[in-house]
C-alpha cells in the first residue's frame, strides 16, 4: 500500500510540466556552479601543489557543491511538499485515501517515501556530475558518500517538516511559505549562532549536515536526523486522524 | 430485494459534533444486500455527514457501524476495503490518465495485481469509458468526470457502494444513463444514494429514508412515500368537457375541480383507479380525452406533511 501510494506521488510529479522544468533549471545551476568551482580550483591549483597538506579536488571543488545544493534543496523542498496534502485537501481528493482501505500511516510515509524518490534523483544527478572528476584526479570517495548521506538526510528532514505543515492546511500556497518560513528560520538560527556550541543551533538540521558535509560521520547527527524525521511524521500522521474526528 | 438478504451495512446511533454544535443526532441505518436506499432531504440536513461517517472518512462521536460484519471503527481496512465512494466532488486526479487513475484506484483497494486489468475493462465498460481511458481526467466534461468518479468506487466491486448526490450538474441524458448504471449496481450490490430530488428516489431506489435536520424522520419503501399523506388523484384534459357533474357521477371519484377550460383535476379514494371508466366513458361520448397525468407529489409536500405529523 506504502508503495502504490509512493509511486502514485512519484508518477504525479513527472506529468506535470514544471516538475521537468525545475529539474532542466537546477541542472543548470549545478553545472554552473561546479564548473566556476573546477575553474577557481584550476587557477590555484599550481599554488595549493606547494603546500605540505593540500587539499584536493573533492574537497575544493565538491564539498562546496554539496553546500550550495543544501540551500538550494531549503528553498525547493515547500514547493513540491504543499502538493502533499494541502492540495489534495483543496481539491478534495484526500477522500479518496481516507475512505480506501489504508491506514494514515500508509497515506503519509507512502507520500513520504514518493517525494523522497524524486528528490534522490535530483541528488543522484548532482554525484553523477561530480564523479565526473575521477577523469583527470583521484576522488576522495569517502567524503562524496558521507556528503551524499548527509544531502539525503537532510532532505528527509525537509520532507517530512513540508509534509507536517502540509496538513494544517488546505491552501497549498499557505504550505509553501510556511514551511519556507520556517526552513529559513531554523537557517538562520544556525548562521547566526556565533557560539558553535549554541544549544539553539543543534535546532537547525543544516547545522548537523556541516559535519557531513566535511566528511564528518557523527552518529549524534544520524541520531537528530532521524528523530527529525520521525517526529514530524508522526505529527502528520496524528494531523490526519485528527482530520477525521475535527473537520 | 427480499427480507432475508444478508445485511451488508448496519450503523447504529450515529452522532456527529462540530465543535459544540451537534449536526447528527442519533442516526440509525440498515442495508441489506442488492437493495438501493436513497437518503433524502434538504441542503445541510446531514446527509453527506452521515454518508462520510459510513466510509471512515469522518468518525462520530458515538454509535457503531459494521460493514459485511467488520466494524468500521476496531477493523477499519477490512470494513473499507467493502465499500465504494463517490464523495459530492470527485476525489480525481485532474492530471493523471483515466487508466492510470482506476488503476491506481484499484491498487488502493486491494484488487490483486492479476485481476487489475480484467477489473479496469469491466468498469470501463459498464460506466461507458472504453473511449476514454487515455484521455486525462482533467480535460473530460463534467458527466465523464462523474463516471470516473463512479467507475472509482465500483473497481474493486464492493458490497456497498456510497454514492453522494450522483446526479447533481449533469445533463438530461447524462443524468438517465447514470440512474440506469446505478440500477444495475443495485441488483449484485447494495447502494446508498444521497439526493434531494424526489424524482431519483422514484425511478432507483427500492427504499427511502428521509433526513431532516440530521434525523431520520421517515423511512419506507418509495412507491408508498410518493402517497404519503396525500390523496391520489390525476389531471386530465378533455377538449369537449361535460358537465362537472357528470364526472362527479363515475364511481370511485371523490371531487373533481375544474383547473381550465379543458382541465380537471380528479381525486380518488386510495386502492381504487378511475381512469379507465373515464376514459371509456369519454370515447363513448366523445369528450376527446388528451392526456391524463397522475398527480405528482413533489419533495416539499412530503416534507411538510412528514414534518407536521412529526411535531403533532
Amino acid at each position: 500500500m506504502i508503495l502504490t501510494i509512493a509511486h502514485k506521488e512519484f508518477r504525479s510529479l513527472f506529468v506535470i510540466p514544471s516538475t521537468w522544468l525545475i529539474l532542466g533549471a537546477l541542472q543548470f545551476i549545478f553545472a554552473w556552479f561546479f564548473l566556476a568551482r573546477l575553474d577557481a580550483f584550476l587557477q590555484v591549483q599550481s599554488q595549493l601543489a606547494q603546500l605540505a597538506n593540500a587539499p584536493g579536488a573533492t574537497l575544493a571543488v565538491a564539498a562546496p557543491l554539496f553546500g550550495t545544493i543544501a540551500l538550494i534543496l531549503m528553498m525547493l523542498i515547500p514547493i513540491f511538499t504543499m502538493r502533499l496534502i494541502a492540495e489534495e485537501r483543496r481539491n478534495q481528493t484526500l477522500t479518496l485515501l481516507m475512505s480506501a482501505p489504508v491506514s494514515d500511516i500508509h497515506i503519509v510515509v507512502g507520500k513520504f517515501i514518493g517525494l523522497m524518490l524524486f528528490l534522490l534523483l535530483i541528488i543522484a544527478s548532482c554525484m553523477l556530475m561530480v564523479l565526473t572528476l575521477a577523469a583527470g584526479t583521484q576522488l576522495d570517495t569517502g567524503l562524496i558518500l558521507t556528503n551524499a548521506l548527509g544531502l539525503i538526510l537532510l532532505a528527509a528532514s525537509y520532507v517530512a517538516l513540508g509534509l507536517y505543515i502540509s496538513s494544517l492546511t488546505a491552501q497549498p500556497v499557505v504550505a509553501a511559505i510556511g514551511a519556507l518560513a520556517l526552513f529559513f528560520g531554523l537557517w538562520l538560527v544556525e548562521i547566526s549562532a556565533v557560539d558553535s556550541h549554541n544549544s539553539w543551533r543543534a535546532l537547525a538540521p543544516t547545522s548537523h549536515f556541516q559535519s557531513f558535509n566535511i566528511g564528518l560521520l557523527n552518529s549524534t547527527d544520524l541520531i537528530f536526523f532521524l528523530l527529525f524525521c520521525t517526529a514530524f511524521l508522526l505529527l502528520t500522521i496524528r494531523r490526519l486522524h485528527n482530520n477525521r474526528i475535527y473537520s | 430485494m427480499s427480507a432475508t438478504a444478508p445485511i451488508t451495512l448496519s450503523a447504529r446511533n450515529l452522532i456527529r459534533r462540530f465543535g459544540q454544535r451537534e449536526v447528527i443526532h442519533g442516526v440509525s441505518l440498515e442495508l441489506r444486500h442488492g437493495e438501493v436506499l436513497g437518503l433524502l432531504g434538504h441542503n445541510g440536513a446531514g446527509k453527506s455527514t452521515t454518508l462520510q461517517m459510513l466510509t471512515g472518512a469522518l468518525l462520530p462521536h458515538s454509535g457503531q457501524i459494521e460493514i459485511c460484519g467488520f466494524d468500521l471503527s476496531r477493523q477499519p481496512q477490512n470494513a473499507k476495503a467493502k465499500i465504494g465512494f463517490l464523495p459530492e466532488t470527485p476525489p480525481l486526479y485532474r492530471e493523471m490518465s483515466v487508466n492510470d487513475f482506476l488503476i491506481f484506484a484499484a491498487k488502493l483497494h486491494r484488487v490483486p495485481r492479476a485481476h487489475i486489468m480484467d477489473a479496469l475493462t469491466e468498469t470501463k465498460r459498464r460506466c461507458g469509458l472504453q473511449d476514454s481511458g487515455k484521455k486525462i481526467i482533467g480535460t473530460l466534461s463534467k458527466g465523464y468526470q462523474q463516471r470516473v468518479g463512479i467507475a472509482q468506487a465500483i473497481i474493486h466491486q464492493p458490497e456497498v457502494i456510497i454514492l453522494d448526490e450522483p446526479t447533481v450538474g449533469l445533463d438530461p441524458s447524462q443524468i438517465r444513463d447514470i440512474r440506469e448504471l446505478i440500477r444495475e449496481l443495485g441488483n449484485t450490490h447494495s447502494v446508498i444514494l444521497s439526493t434531494h430530488l424526489l424524482g431519483e428516489v422514484e425511478s432507483i431506489c427500492d427504499r427511502v429514508e428521509i433526513m431532516h435536520h440530521g434525523r431520520l424522520i421517515y423511512g419506507d419503501i418509495s412507491t408508498k412515500m410518493q402517497q404519503y399523506g396525500s390523496q391520489p388523484g390525476f389531471i386530465v384534459t378533455l377538449l369537449a368537457p361535460p358537465a362537472l357533474s357528470e364526472l362527479q357521477a363515475i364511481a370511485e371519484v371523490q371531487q373533481v375541480d375544474q383547473l381550465s377550460a379543458t382541465q380537471f383535476r380528479i381525486l380518488h379514494t386510495v386502492n381504487t383507479n378511475p381512469s379507465a371508466a373515464l376514459l371509456a366513458l369519454a370515447a363513448q361520448h366523445g369528450w376527446q380525452a388528451e392526456q391524463l397525468v397522475p398527480l405528482q407529489t413533489r419533495l416539499e409536500d412530503v416534507f411538510m406533511q412528514i414534518t407536521q405529523d412529526e411535531k403533532s
